[in-house]
C-alpha cells in the first residue's frame, strides 16, 4: 500500500516537473508558416512589387497597405474594396477629377516613423513625379498602369490629401489598392547614406538598400531576406487593425517554381504550406492528410476575337456558336481534375459587377449547330478559324490541351480550329500588337488570361474601341458604340452602388454580344498541413494570412 | 611552356569577344519585349517610351552593345531590369552556389567514373566489365531531371531522409559545411554526377582498352614489371585525354543545370538563368551568360596548360 503511494507521490512528482519544465517551452514555441510559392524569385520588397499578382500577395499585402484594400474575410461573397490606410473618400462636387482622401490616424510605418499625408504625397511621387529624388522607373510599370487616371497629390493638412486625375474616374479608389505606402523616413535614411555619382544614382542606391530592410505598414515585418531564396517576416505586434495582427510568429516565403518540387517539400514536410500543386499529385496530397483549398478567382480563360474587317468572328451568330458549343462542365470534371470554374462570362452570378445578360451561357450542342447553319456553315462546309496560343504561362493553366478540348468540341459544330502555338512571353507581347498586326500571324482569336480584379483590367481595356493597339489589350479592335457608351457612364458614376450598377450594365452587354469566348475560371489551388486552421480562400488573387494559426 | 601559355590567352581574346557579341545578339533577337518584368501589357504607350528610354532601349543595337562592352569590361555588367539588383553580385552568388554543386558531383561523378572506366577497361568482355558499362550506360540515358525526381520521392517524400529542396535550412545565405547543410546538397550532388559519370566511365574504359592492347604494354610485362607498374603507365597515358573530358564536364556542371538546379530549387546558375529566360531580363540573362561563357572558356585554357604539363608532345604541336 505504501509502496503505491510512493508510486503516486513520484509520478505526480515527475508529471508537475514535466509540466513544469514543458509549459514554458510550449508558450513559447515560435510558430512559422513556411510556403512554397510558384515565384522563381521573391518578388520585389520594396513597395512595388513584381511577378503579377503574386508579387502583390506576398511582398505587397503583407508588409504594407495602400489607401483602399480588398475584402479578404469571406470565402463566399465577392472581394469587394474596403478602408485601407483612407477611412473615407470623396469625389470634388464641382470638378469630378479632385478627389479627397481622410487618412487613418496613429498608423506608424515599422521603422516607427508616423504615416500621413506628407507619405502618401511623396510614395505617389515615387511613381508619377520624374523629377522627385524617390522617383523609380523600375516601380512604375507595375504601379502606373494599374491607375492609369492619376496624376499627382497634395496634401491639404497632416491627415487629408488631395489626389487628381486626368479626367474623371469612379475606378480610382478601386485602383489605389495597388499603391502601397512605403517609409519615405526609412527611404531618407538610405539615400543620406547612399553613394552615387548624381542625385539618380543616390536614389537607386537607396531603393537597393530599402528592398534589403523594408518598412511599410502592413501586418507583417522583414526580418530577414536572402535574394532569389527566402524572405522571412515577423509579425506586426503594432499593426493598426488589432483584429489582423497575424496569429503566427514568423512566414518564410520560399521560391519553388516547379510544381513537383513545392509537392515533394510539402510531402516531406519542408513546408506547410504550398501554391498551386502539381495537379496529378492531388489525390495522394489529399489521401496523405494535407488539405487542398480552391475558389473562384477573378480570373478569365478566353479567346478573345478578332473583329478586325473579315474576321469569321464579326457574325454575332458564329460567337454565340462557339459559346454554347463548350462542354465545360466536363473540361472541369475531365481534364482539370475540378480546378476550376466554368465561366459564363467575366463574372458569375454573385458579382456586383455581373448584371443581367440575356444571352445564357450553357452547353447546347443543337443550338449552336443551328446557329452555325444559318451563318452558312455545316458539316460539309466548315468555318476555319485560327488560335493563337502557348505552351505554358502565367495563368494560362494547361493551354494546350485544354484548346485541344476545344478543337474537338467545336469541330462537332462545323469549326475547323487551328492551333498557332507561340512561347508565351512572345503571345503576351503580340497581345498589345493587336489582331491585324503580322505577329497575329493570321489568328483570328487569341489565348490570353487574364485578371479581373478591377473594372479596367476586367472589361475597360478588352471592351472601349480607344483601347485598341497600341494603346491597350483591346487586340480584336472590338469598335462597339455601346460599350464605349457605358464605359464612359460607369467611369463617370460616383455613387459606388450606381457605378457597380453601370459596370453590371457594361458586363452584361459584353455578354450579350458574345464578346469573347468564355472557358474557365480559374480556382488559385493551394495545399497546407492538416494542422494549418483559420485560413479562408476568398473569391479573389490575394489571401489574408493574418487569421492563421498553427495547431500544435 | 611560357610562350604556349602566351599564345593560348591570346587566343582567348577574340573567343571571348565573340562569346560577348553572340550572348548580346540571342538574346535581342529573339522575340519578346524586354521590359516585360516591369511594364504590364497594359501598360499606356507613354509609359512604355518612357521606360525604354530609361533603360536605353531605345538607342540602336550597335550603341547599345558597345555601352554594355564598356562597362563589362569595367567590371559593370549593369542592374537587373526585375529586380534592380546589381547583376555581377546576382551572377557570381549563385555561381558560387553552382561550383560547390559542381564540385560535390564532380568528385562523386569523376571518382566513380574513374573507378568503373579502368574496371571495365581491365576486365574487358567479363561480366564485371558489362556491369560498369551498364552503369555507364544509365549515367548518360537516364533523363537527370526524371532521377532528381525519382531521388527525391524516395528519400525525402518515402523515407525522409534527405530534404526534397532549398540549399540549406537558412537559405545559401546562412551555409555551413556541416551535416545539417551538407544533406541538402547530396541529391542534386548525386543527379548532377550521372552523366559525368557515365561519359568518363566510357571514355576511361575505351582508353585503357586500347592502352593495354599496345605494344609498349607487353615490353612492360616483357621486362617484368609488376601489374601496379604497368597501372602506372596506363593510368599515365590515359590522363591527358581523360582530364580533357573531365576538364569539358566540369565546364558543363559549371554551366549549371536548367532542370536539375529547378527541380530542386538549388540556387545557382541554371536556376538564375531560367528566371532571367522566363522574366526577359536582358541584363541578367546576358551577364549571366557571359560570365558561364567566361567561366567555360577559362576552363578549357587551364585544361589545355595542364595537358600540355603532362605531355610535352601537346606542347611541341
Amino acid at each position: 500500500m505504501r509502496n503505491e503511494k510512493t508510486k503516486a507521490t513520484a509520478t505526480a512528482m515527475l508529471l508537475a516537473f514535466a509540466l513544469a519544465a514543458g509549459l514554458p517551452a510550449i508558450a513559447s514555441a515560435e510558430t512559422v508558416l513556411r510556403i512554397g510559392m510558384t515565384a522563381a524569385d521573391i518578388p520585389r520588397t520594396l513597395g512595388q512589387p513584381d511577378q503579377g499578382f503574386e508579387g502583390n500577395r506576398f511582398t505587397g499585402l503583407t508588409m504594407y497597405d495602400a489607401l483602399t484594400m480588398w475584402d479578404l474575410s469571406s470565402a463566399d461573397k465577392a472581394s469587394v474594396i474596403i478602408p485601407g490606410l483612407a477611412t473615407e473618400w470623396k469625389v470634388d462636387d464641382a470638378d469630378k477629377t479632385k478627389w479627397t482622401f481622410k487618412l487613418r490616424s496613429g498608423v506608424t510605418f515599422h521603422d516607427g516613423s508616423a504615416f500621413n499625408a506628407d507619405a502618401v504625397v511623396w510614395n505617389v511621387d515615387k511613381v508619377l513625379k520624374q523629377d522627385a529624388p524617390q522617383f523609380d522607373p523600375s516601380q512604375v510599370g507595375v504601379t502606373a498602369s494599374r491607375m492609369p487616371t492619376l496624376v499627382s497629390a497634395r496634401k491639404i493638412d497632416d491627415m487629408t490629401v488631395e489626389l487628381i486625375t486626368k479626367e474623371p474616374d469612379s475606378f480610382l479608389p478601386i485602383n489605389l489598392s495597388n499603391l502601397f505606402m512605403a517609409s519615405p523616413a526609412k527611404w531618407q535614411q538610405f539615400y543620406d547614406k547612399a553613394e552615387g555619382a548624381d542625385a539618380k544614382a543616390k536614389s537607386q542606391g537607396a531603393w537597393a538598400a530599402f528592398a534589403k530592410d523594408a518598412s511599410g505598414t502592413g501586418p507583417w515585418k522583414m526580418s530577414s531576406f536572402t535574394p532569389r531564396e527566402r524572405l522571412e517576416l515577423v509579425k506586426n505586434d503594432n499593426y493598426w487593425d488589432k483584429a489582423r495582427v497575424p496569429k503566427v510568429d514568423k512566414m518564410v516565403l520560399l521560391p519553388m517554381p516547379e510544381a513537383n518540387a513545392r509537392t515533394a517539400a510539402l510531402l516531406s514536410g519542408q513546408v506547410n504550406w504550398i501554391e498551386a500543386p502539381a495537379p496529378d499529385a492531388v489525390p495522394e496530397i489529399k489521401q496523405r492528410g494535407f488539405v487542398l483549398y480552391s475558389n473562384e478567382e477573378p480570373h478569365v480563360w478566353p479567346w478573345q476575337f478578332s473583329r478586325a474587317e473579315g474576321s469569321p468572328w464579326n457574325d454575332i451568330r458564329v460567337r454565340k456558336a462557339a459559346n454554347l458549343c463548350i462542354d465545360r462542365e466536363g473540361l472541369r470534371d475531365g481534364l482539370l481534375a475540378g480546378l476550376m470554374v466554368p465561366a459564363t462570362g467575366t463574372f458569375e452570378p454573385g458579382h456586383p459587377w455581373r448584371g443581367n445578360p440575356t444571352f445564357q451561357i450553357k452547353y447546347d450542342k443543337p443550338a449552336a449547330q443551328e446557329l452555325m447553319q444559318e451563318a452558312g456553315y455545316g458539316p460539309n462546309k466548315k468555318l476555319t478559324v485560327k488560335i493563337q496560343t502557348s505552351a505554358s504561362g502565367s495563368g494560362q493553366m494547361l493551354p494546350l490541351p485544354m484548346n485541344e478540348y476545344l478543337q474537338q468540341a467545336l469541330a462537332e459544330c462545323y469549326f475547323d480550329v487551328q492551333l498557332d502555338v507561340i512561347e508565351w512571353n512572345t503571345l503576351f507581347t503580340n497581345w498589345r500588337r493587336g489582331a491585324k498586326d503580322p505577329s497575329a500571324n493570321g489568328a483570328n482569336a487569341t489565348n490570353v488570361t487574364y485578371a479581373a480584379m478591377d473594372p479596367f483590367f476586367a472589361l475597360v481595356r478588352f471592351l472601349q474601341s480607344s483601347m485598341a493597339p497600341p494603346v491597350s489589350n483591346n487586340w480584336g479592335f472590338i469598335n462597339n458604340p455601346k460599350f464605349d457608351e457605358l464605359v464612359k457612364k460607369a467611369r463617370q458614376t460616383f455613387d459606388p452602388a450606381a457605378r457597380d450598377a453601370a459596370l453590371a450594365e457594361l458586363h452584361a452587354a459584353s455578354v450579350d454580344d458574345a464578346a469573347f469566348l468564355y472557358v474557365a475560371h480559374d480556382v488559385g489551388p493551394r495545399a497546407m498541413s492538416p494542422k494549418i486552421k483559420g485560413f479562408v480562400q476568398p473569391k479573389s488573387w490575394f489571401v489574408d494570412f493574418s487569421p492563421v494559426r498553427i495547431a500544435p | 611552356m611560357f610562350a604556349y601559355i602566351a599564345r593560348r590567352i591570346v587566343y582567348v581574346i577574340p573567343i571571348v569577344l565573340s562569346v560577348a557579341l553572340v550572348c548580346f545578339l540571342l538574346v535581342h533577337i529573339t522575340p519578346g519585349d524586354p521590359l516585360v518584368a516591369v511594364l504590364p501589357a497594359d501598360a499606356s504607350q507613354e509609359l512604355a517610351a518612357q521606360l525604354r528610354s530609361a533603360y536605353g532601349f531605345d538607342r540602336p543595337l550597335p550603341v547599345q552593345f558597345g555601352l554594355w562592352l564598356w562597362r563589362a569590361i569595367h567590371g559593370d555588367l549593369g542592374n537587373s531590369i526585375a529586380t534592380g539588383r546589381p547583376v555581377l553580385s546576382e551572377v557570381m552568388h549563385a555561381v558560387s552556389n553552382t561550383v560547390m554543386l559542381a564540385i560535390a558531383a564532380a568528385i562523386i561523378g569523376f571518382t566513380l567514373g574513374l573507378l568503373l572506366g579502368l574496371i571495365a577497361g581491365y576486365f574487358r568482355d567479363t561480366w564485371v566489365d558489362k556491369v560498369a558499362t551498364s552503369f555507364a550506360i544509365a549515367g548518360v540515358s537516364l533523363p537527370h531531371y526524371w532521377l532528381g525526381m525519382v531521388l527525391v520521392i524516395i528519400f525525402s517524400v518515402q523515407l525522409n531522409w534527405l530534404p526534397a529542396v532549398g540549399a540549406g535550412a537558412g537559405g545559401s545565405g546562412a551555409w555551413a559545411w556541416d551535416w545539417e547543410h551538407l544533406r541538402y546538397l547530396v541529391l542534386p550532388a548525386i543527379t548532377t554526377s550521372v552523366i559525368p559519370m557515365g561519359i568518363i566511365t566510357r571514355t576511361v574504359r575505351a582508353l585503357t582498352g586500347d592502352i593495354l592492347s599496345q605494344d609498349f604494354v607487353e615490353a612492360l610485362r616483357a621486362k617484368g614489371l609488376r601489374e601496379t607498374g604497368v597501372f602506372r603507365h596506363v593510368v599515365k597515358n590515359a590522363a591527358p585525354t581523360a582530364l580533357a573530358v573531365m576538364g569539358l564536364q566540369l565546364g558543363y556542371m559549371l554551366g549549371g543545370s536548367i532542370l536539375i538546379e529547378t527541380v530542386f530549387s538549388w540556387p545557382g546558375s541554371g536556376l538564375l538563368l531560367n528566371s532571367a529566360i522566363f522574366q526577359r531580363d536582358l541584363p541578367l540573362l546576358q551577364g549571366t551568360i557571359l560570365v558561364l561563357a567566361l567561366f567555360f572558356v577559362l576552363l578549357n585554357l587551364l585544361v589545355d596548360i595542364a595537358q600540355a604539363a603532362i605531355d610535352p608532345r601537346i606542347k611541341r604541336s
